[in-house]
């Protein structure tokens, strides 16, 4: 086991050829020559640079702007190789095109998986230096002197020996001209004025004035306001309507019947919500009516005792784990999580007779225009998506049933409708992170280390569904993510999946996917090893780092920083936890907590060790390392979605409990530089910090929580 | 025989960001709602609807209130300020400084309502504790989690304000 996954590899893959990563997918960003367009005056030499006569440059954003600084970082490596500053650039978010915009490890325009500085790390900067060294050779030939002798820095191409200036824009006509040059020199990192320096946020000032456009804040004349309420239970139908009393009131203009939703259109939201209230829909429930937590997690616990399929295996660890003088057993359950993101989820729709236009927030563009053509029969040029920024994605906008269920209520509408998710609804029709159970077993030896590790997971597919030729082997890669490269040596390891559906509840991707999952199992139950063998946790976990070196450093790092070793201050207790995956980033966490008598957890500080490898923007890697721990405290402590007659039980921030600015703990970041090859930083912090929690919280208590969220297992005594 | 709603409507006029706008709203409509989709005034988001999450912070008469729960006629009558505007107010203005300063933001969507939320703060309490800030803000929530440096902005632009008023 060299410790890299496959998915490791196929980016490894990518990253070499800028394209082609897993076999069915053919585009890739290129570099596309933009002569088509005979727009003689614009120098576009690819789909993500355009320079205007009058010297405008715009950068076309292939990844969208949910919070995580992408916007920031994707000009940052243009900008390095364009040799423009970020002052100089405008911004346009791209629109869906699986050709010139795809997410090279998914093969359609993707954002997510904390993936975009890793995949276009190479390609946004070749389209950097492909534009600059055309703007440098249109100048050398209007100066008739060697390209060599000529520098470009700040939108300038500067004749060095004599000090003769133009400008990109008084070139782009010429350069426009220029054959595209297949091959260019890239910076070397020595060489960087804006990689690896904080970079200000190019989205900021928009959003400190209420003047950035999200999809919620599209207007449109004529345009009306709707809202739904969908089928209560997965797979229920709409029975019967009585809108009489919803049709009274004003400003209400017409009631959308879908087979699974209703909807009411009005002047404004209000009128809308009014209706929507005054309308009485009996429901067809159909084979989910009467399903409850307890059900699904019946049917994982059921599906836990079979062997699953093998994802890992070095010597016979279940043999090994029989025989050994010490053996540690333990079941693990995370429940099904909303996403809850600040922007309840809106789209609005236009359909017309041939054509169809969409205005929403999407991480998937291309695939919410597909959508669109698909409900409408129209072909996809005829389907218009505009992006917007969105309000939050954490995973939710990684799907586009919003976007189907708006055109299915547009298609009955006459004129633009927009369509708005009250906050209940966004709560209880979620794409949820699903419920996962997992059987932890592992032989210690006479010293108490580990010998013998077996790791059996339980969930459903995200990705059979999400990606289905990534499913392969019967392995979903994002679902034993971080439990397949165990970094810990343990001379015989085996990782299992069973796939177990329980379509109850839809579920997809939530902040920090998998390893979010596998992260608080294993590291929960490595600190079990070190109970068991009556060890210092860092100590414990250090031995088996050995052959890491990165994950020791980033280890020793957290320990240091956090005071590991000295006594915490009163009342007190710290947990730590380390975390590698397939984003290839390497973390370590400690958190300092107290625990009060009636099970309330209090987060005091949280310390966070990271080595991503290659920064770009060190800012937003801070922003969210901050942010992402925030967002795992508040699924560790408080995070489930539970179900009750098929229904959610939850529906709005009173049961669906976030962390509060007065609840928010000390967190320091500490950032590893170095050179190596960029890993994930959006998920990562969310990942490795319910189990920094957990083991905080068995520090504080003796109680080891194997179950989520953590507060409702201390109260259930 | 339905009851004729339309007859219970009467125009409003609200004093909005120094403007007097005249609106053809039922009287208990929120106040979000008319910002929103009868004004086209999309600073002041929508979160929850119930008064939750503070997105949808504005301020009347200087006071910061959810605008999801105020139903519009409660608003006749008094100052109200909106993010389009608290950049106007020198407290205001600096709250936006201090926010581009430390990199608040993300998704930004709730950031009107903290920045809202921060600058009725500043105004009653120039310098605020800790505690303060807690107390404050804590009705606001952000999934991006920015909280350490929305603190570390409003004691920057508490900072501002004693720096200027001291010179």
């Amino acid at each position: 086991m060299s410790g890299l996954s496959r998915r490791e590899l196929l980016l490894a893959s990518a990253a070499s050829t800028g394209g082609l990563l897993l076999g069915w997918f053919q585009a890739g960003p290129r570099v596309a020559a933009a002569a088509a367009k005979g727009a003689s005056t614009e120098f576009a030499p690819n789909a993500f640079i355009r320079i205007g006569k009058d010297g405008r440059v715009t950068l076309i954003m292939c990844q969208v702007e949910m919070g995580q600084g992408t916007y920031t970082s994707m000009s940052m490596l243009m900008a390095e190789e364009l040799e423009v500053g970020l002052d100089q650039v405008k911004l346009e978010h791209a629109p869906p095109d699986d050709k010139l915009y795809a997410n090279p490890l998914f093969g359609d325009q993707e954002t997510g998986a904390s993936t975009s500085v890793r995949v276009f790390f190479d390609p946004l900067r070749r389209a950097g230096a492909t534009a600059r060294t055309m703007l440098v050779a249109a100048a050398a030939q209007t100066w008739k002197v060697d390209p060599a002798s000529c520098q470009a820095n700040r939108a300038v191409v500067t004749h060095t020996p004599t000090g003769r200036k133009l400008t990109y824009g008084a070139l782009a006509e010429k350069a426009a001209k220029l054959p595209v040059p297949t091959q260019v020199a890239l910076k070397a990192p020595k060489d960087f004025k804006l990689i690896g320096t904080p970079a200000k946020r190019l989205d900021t000032p928009a959003k400190v004035n209420g003047t950035a456009q999200y999809g919620i804040d599209v207007r449109l004349p004529g345009m009306k306001i709707a809202t739904v309420a969908a089928s209560p239970v997965v797979g229920g139908k709409v029975a019967a309507v009585d809108d009489s009393k919803a049709r009274a009131i004003k400003g209400v203009r017409q009631i959308v019947r879908l087979d699974d939703a209703v909807a009411v259109v009005a002047d404004h939201m209000w009128a809308a919500k009014e209706g929507l209230a005054a309308l009485s829909i009996r429901w067809e429930d159909g084979p989910n009516g009467r399903v409850s937590t307890a059900d699904v997690v019946r049917g994982l616990a059921a599906a836990a005792q079979s062997p699953g399929v093998v994802v890992r295996n070095e010597g016979d660890a279940p043999a090994a784990v029989a025989g050994a003088p010490k053996k540690v057993e333990s079941v693990y359950e995370v429940p099904f999580l909303a996403h809850a993101a600040m922007e309840p989820i809106n789209c609005t729709v236009h359909v017309r007779p041939d054509r169809c236009e969409v205005w929403t927030g999407s991480q998937v563009l291309s695939r919410a225009q597909g959508g669109a053509a698909n409900v409408t029969g129209l072909p996809l040029d005829k389907v218009v998506v505009h992006n917007h920024y969105l309000g939050g994605g954490f995973g939710r906008r990684l799907e586009f049933d919003y976007v189907t269920q708006a055109v299915r209520i547009a298609k009955q509408v006459e004129g633009p409708v927009k369509v708005i998710w009250t906050r209940e609804e966004d709560i209880r029709h979620d794409v949820y992170r699903p419920y996962y159970y997992d059987r932890m077993a592992a032989g210690l030896n006479a010293g108490g280390q580990p010998i013998a590790w077996t790791h059996r997971i339980v969930g459903p597919a995200i990705l059979a569904r999400f990606l289905p030729p990534a499913f392969r082997g019967g392995i979903d890669i994002d679902g034993v993510d971080g439990a397949e490269q165990l970094l810990y040596a343990i001379p015989a390891i085996r990782v299992e999946y069973v796939r177990h559906e329980e379509p109850v509840l839809n579920t997809g991707f939530w902040r920090g996917v998998g390893v979010t999952h596998n992260n608080f199992v294993i590291e929960s139950f490595v600190d079990e090893l070190a109970a068991a063998a009556k060890q210092d946790p860092v100590a414990y976990r250090r031995a088996l780092l050995s052959k890491s070196p990165r994950a020791t450093a980033v280890l020793d790092i957290a320990a240091q920083a956090a005071g590991w070793g000295r006594p915490p201050p009163d009342g007190r207790s710290r947990g730590v936890s380390v975390l590698y995956s397939s984003w290839g980033s390497y973390l370590a966490e400690v958190a300092e907590v107290s625990v009060s008598k009636v099970g309330e957890v209090r987060v005091h500080r949280v310390v966070l060790a990271v080595d991503c490898g290659t920064e770009v923007n060190p800012d937003t890697l801070k922003a969210q390392a901050e942010g992402g721990i925030i967002f795992g405290i508040s699924g560790a402590l408080w995070g489930e979605v539970t179900l009750e007659n098929g229904r959610v039980q939850q529906s709005n921030f009173h049961d669906v409990r976030v962390l509060r600015i007065n609840e928010t703990p000390a967190i320091e970041v500490h950032l590893v530089r170095n050179l190596e090859a960029p890993g994930g930083m959006g998920e990562p912090p969310t990942a490795v910090t319910a189990a920094a929690l957990a083991n905080a919280v068995f520090a504080a208590t003796g109680k080891r929580i194997r179950k989520l969220p953590l507060e409702r297992q201390l109260r259930s005594g | 025989m339905a009851l004729d709603l339309h007859s219970l409507d009467a125009m409003l006029t609200l004093r909005i960001n120094g403007k007097s706008h005249k609106v053809d709203a039922p009287p208990d409509m929120p106040l979000l709602w008319v910002l929103r989709d009868v004004l086209g005034m999309n600073g002041t988001k929508f979160g929850c609807g119930v008064a939750l999450c503070g997105a949808c912070t504005v301020h009347l008469d200087g006071i910061p209130r959810r605008s999801c729960v105020m139903p519009v006629s409660a608003a006749v009558g008094h100052a109200i300020t909106t993010i389009e505007a608290i950049g106007a107010t020198p407290i205001g203005k600096k709250v936006q400084q201090a926010w581009l300063d430390v990199e608040v933001v993300q998704c930004g969507y709730c950031q009107s309502g903290q920045i809202m939320a921060a600058a009725a703060l500043l105004a009653k309490i120039p310098a605020p504790s800790d505690a303060d800030i807690d107390q404050a803000l804590s009705g606001n929530i952000c999934r991006c989690g920015t909280y350490p440096r929305i603190r570390e902005a409003i004691k920057r632009a508490a900072q501002t304000r004693t720096a200027e008023r001291g010179s």
